[in-house]
């Protein structure tokens, strides 16, 4: 294991060798977590605290889950309602729940970087539990995780990340990460919603469907993110949807093995076609849901370990 | 009054172009003589250091009337001296805004009562700045405003801003002007880029800048107004602004210390001090605006002083509010652009002194027979380690908290009256 970091804020980082040691415990979590019983004891006497300044069904039961079969105290607050509704500040926030003694905290916030500001105030674990439009460090881990398995490796991949990545956090981190595990990475989308910059990252970028998914091997749709447009980006969702959204028929341009992702939740009919989301010989949407439980499990479990070293040095010393 | 020679100084003379050791004789707050045969009065012997006109600094904040939490008179006056700002031209953003001569002469009352250095108030352009009728430029003028801005704000309705340039002009009252385009800018943190990209910031094109350039050289263009544009940060803007100039526009520009020494990169992981109006630009963009800077197209460099106190910068850095103080830390950055970007003395304290008081109408800034006496003495090459919470502002919001930085200022005077430093 060579994952030593206090916090898991982003992608950027990790070294390969994290991802690696990452997805492997992950790996043997997915296994465990397809057994009857499924309950582990190594977050046991800990408490972790999801805190989701912007709301989410998935990603928050997904923590949660993961954290409760390690056997963690787990709490959900709901930030939307609480005191920072009175004009608390995100500092004063973190000073106030870091005096509760948590172990683990899973944050979610609309501003790129409030993470790693709270995670500078703390004393325990911080998760980045996606930050504005900077990073989904979990969401791009497992599906890294739903790729190994689905092709048997995690490299020389010709990857599609498709649609609006201009508000994405999901294809920041995906980008990040499989650049740093030596993949093809295009970008496919409208220019409005794929900005030119990415091509710095080392991406091809596309703004034609049929080209830019010529012999994928894996095609990663993203969600129109409606709600962090400020003002039209795009002509209509039809438009977006004939020339953007995808079918069996763009889907063809793909090698015939093709694996079909996409971080929910999906709007069919805008970005994905209800048949292909469905095709149990494509898609593996459903994989990759399964598989956060796993890479979280994963890396609440290190990032407690980490947490026990550090605070026994801190004992001794 | 005091009467005394300053000897063994490199004096700096941004008029002449030239830096030589020699002498400058000080009787009755003016300069009397440069290089005098004999030194009469006092003698001070400056050791070899450097002798220059004090810092004309257009566009400080105090935070006087509103915010005084945040900076006041006294603190940065007395932060002013410090840094060698002998001329502090304050700006009007402040709560209420300057746009009375009643709150006009509130503002300069207290400026004299607390102000070590020189105060020259600067008034709104607009009433409350927000962009609609146009202050009583006349009155404020006769109550002291040195130029009128709405200081980051925009005027965006042209029929306004075409009115107030045109009544500007006809009491030939200078304009200043922030140039960015403010729909486009609206919201953006960082410029866009690869570096915007990867810290998930919202952005704005360098282009903004270009774009309200072009707008406000068709305005001057068309009322013969006297304008003086507050920051040029990107080099897409040097070309429409050298071609203003070559027709024969009254048109000068400035930049802030900050776009001069800094770059998008030093933002590094979310460091709200670093968040500055227009925001930090590429390195490509600070080499060219430095070499506009070498040859004259860019006039002046301010500090763009602004004073945050920890809660408006303890944010997420899109919450975070925007500026930094620099009336201390002015001069130690602006010997970077000596020591590493190669600015020679004359040509930095053209910038920082003579041009800002040329613009003005003021006679500061030169080292002539006459002029005031509002020097500052100072090492350019004495290293230190910036620490925030020793400066005299009552905000710490610098970006150079823990920089190796060298040049400090030992003395500074203003009309012949010592402000600061040991001497």
């Amino acid at each position: 294991m060579t994952f030593r970091a206090k916090h898991l804020l982003g992608i950027e980082q990790l070294s390969p060798q994290d991802i690696r040691s990452i997805l492997d415990l992950a790996d043997q979590y997915a296994d465990l977590n397809r057994r009857g019983e499924k309950r582990g004891d190594v977050l046991s006497g800990m408490t972790q605290i999801n805190m989701f300044f912007e709301n989410s069904t998935r990603t928050q039961s997904s923590f949660e889950l993961a954290g409760k079969r390690l056997g963690a105290d787990v709490m959900n607050m709901s930030m939307q309602t609480s005191s920072t509704k009175k004009g608390e500040t995100l500092v004063d926030t973190a000073l106030t729940l870091n005096a509760m003694r948590p172990d683990l905290l899973v944050v979610r916030h609309g501003s790129a970087g409030a993470v790693s500001l709270l995670a500078d105030k703390v004393n325990c674990a911080v998760l980045n539990a996606g930050d504005g439009k900077h990073e989904h460090p979990t969401q791009a881990l497992l599906d890294a995780l739903a790729i190994r398995r689905a092709k048997g490796r995690l490299h020389r991949l010709n990857i599609a990340i498709c649609g609006d990545i201009a508000h994405s956090r999901v294809a920041r981190s995906n980008i990040i990460l499989l650049g740093k595990m030596e993949n093809r990475i295009r970008l496919v989308g409208p220019p409005t919603l794929v900005p030119s910059q990415m091509s710095e990252f080392g991406c091809e970028i596309y703004d034609n469907m049929a080209e830019g998914l010529k012999d994928v091997d894996v095609v990663m749709m993203l969600r129109l993110q409606k709600e962090r447009m400020d003002g039209g980006f795009i002509p209509s969702e039809r438009e977006f949807y004939h020339r953007y959204g995808l079918d069996h028929e763009k889907l063809s341009h793909a090698k015939d093995d093709a694996i079909v992702m996409h971080p929910g939740p999906m709007n069919r009919g805008v970005e994905i076609d209800g048949d292909v989301a469905d095709d149990i010989n494509r898609s593996v949407i459903q994989e990759q849901v399964e598989m956060g439980v796993a890479v979280r499990m994963a890396v609440m479990d290190l990032l407690a370990r980490n947490l026990r070293e550090t605070r026994k040095t801190q004992v001794m010393a | 009054m005091e009467h005394f020679t300053f000897t063994n100084a490199v004096v700096v003379d941004p008029e002449g172009g030239t830096q030589e050791t020699g002498s400058l004789t000080v009787e009755n707050g003016v300069i009397t003589a440069v290089n005098a045969e004999q030194p009469t009065g006092n003698v001070v012997d400056c050791n070899g250091k450097y002798l220059a006109p004090g810092i004309v600094d257009i566009g400080v904040k105090v935070s006087e009337p509103g915010e005084r939490h945040k900076e006041s008179f006294q603190s940065a006056g007395r932060a002013a001296a410090a840094g060698g700002v002998t001329t502090m031209v304050t700006r009007p953003d402040t709560l209420p805004a300057i746009d009375t001569p009643e709150v006009l002469e509130f503002v300069s009352r207290r400026a004299l009562i607390d102000s070590p250095v020189r105060v020259l108030p600067m008034a709104a352009l607009t009433k409350g700045r927000d962009g609609r009728e146009m202050t009583e430029i006349g009155f404020l003028q006769d109550a002291g405003a040195v130029a009128f801005t709405d200081c980051d704000r925009v005027v965006s309705d042209t029929k306004v801003y075409t009115r107030a340039l045109t009544y500007a002009r006809s009491l030939n009252a200078l304009v200043i002007s922030h140039i960015q385009e403010p729909i486009l800018s609206e919201g953006a943190a960082v410029t866009s880029g690869k570096f915007a990209a990867l810290k998930g910031l919202p952005a704005v094109s360098p282009m903004a800048e270009r774009m309200g350039l072009d707008r406000d050289i068709a305005m001057i263009e068309m009322t013969g107004a006297k304008l003086h544009i507050d920051q040029i940060t990107t080099a897409r803007a040097l070309p429409a602004l050298e071609r203003a100039k070559n027709n024969g526009l009254d048109i000068t520009a400035g930049v802030s210390i900050h776009h001069l020494t800094l770059n998008e990169l030093d933002v590094a992981d979310y460091r709200t001090f670093f968040k500055v109006k227009p925001p930090l630009r590429s390195e490509d963009d600070r080499l060219a605006v430095i070499d506009a800077l070498r040859h004259g197209l860019i006039d002046i460099i301010s500090s763009m002083h602004t004073p945050q106190d920890e809660e408006s910068k303890r944010l997420p850095f899109e919450q975070a509010a925007s500026g930094a103080v620099a009336l201390e830390t002015l001069l130690p950055a602006a010997m970077r652009l000596v020591h590493s970007d190669g600015i020679d003395m004359p040509t930095l304290f053209r910038a920082l002194s003579l041009n800002p008081s040329k613009r003005l109408g003021l006679e500061t800034g030169r080292i002539a027979v006459g002029a005031p006496a509002d020097l500052v003495l100072f090492d350019a090459s004495a290293p230190f380690v910036m620490n925030r919470e020793r400066l005299l502002s009552k905000s710490k919001n610098t970006p150079f908290d823990g920089a190796r930085m060298q040049g400090k200022v030992l003395a500074t005077f203003v009309g012949g009256t010592q402000v600061y430093g040991d001497h």
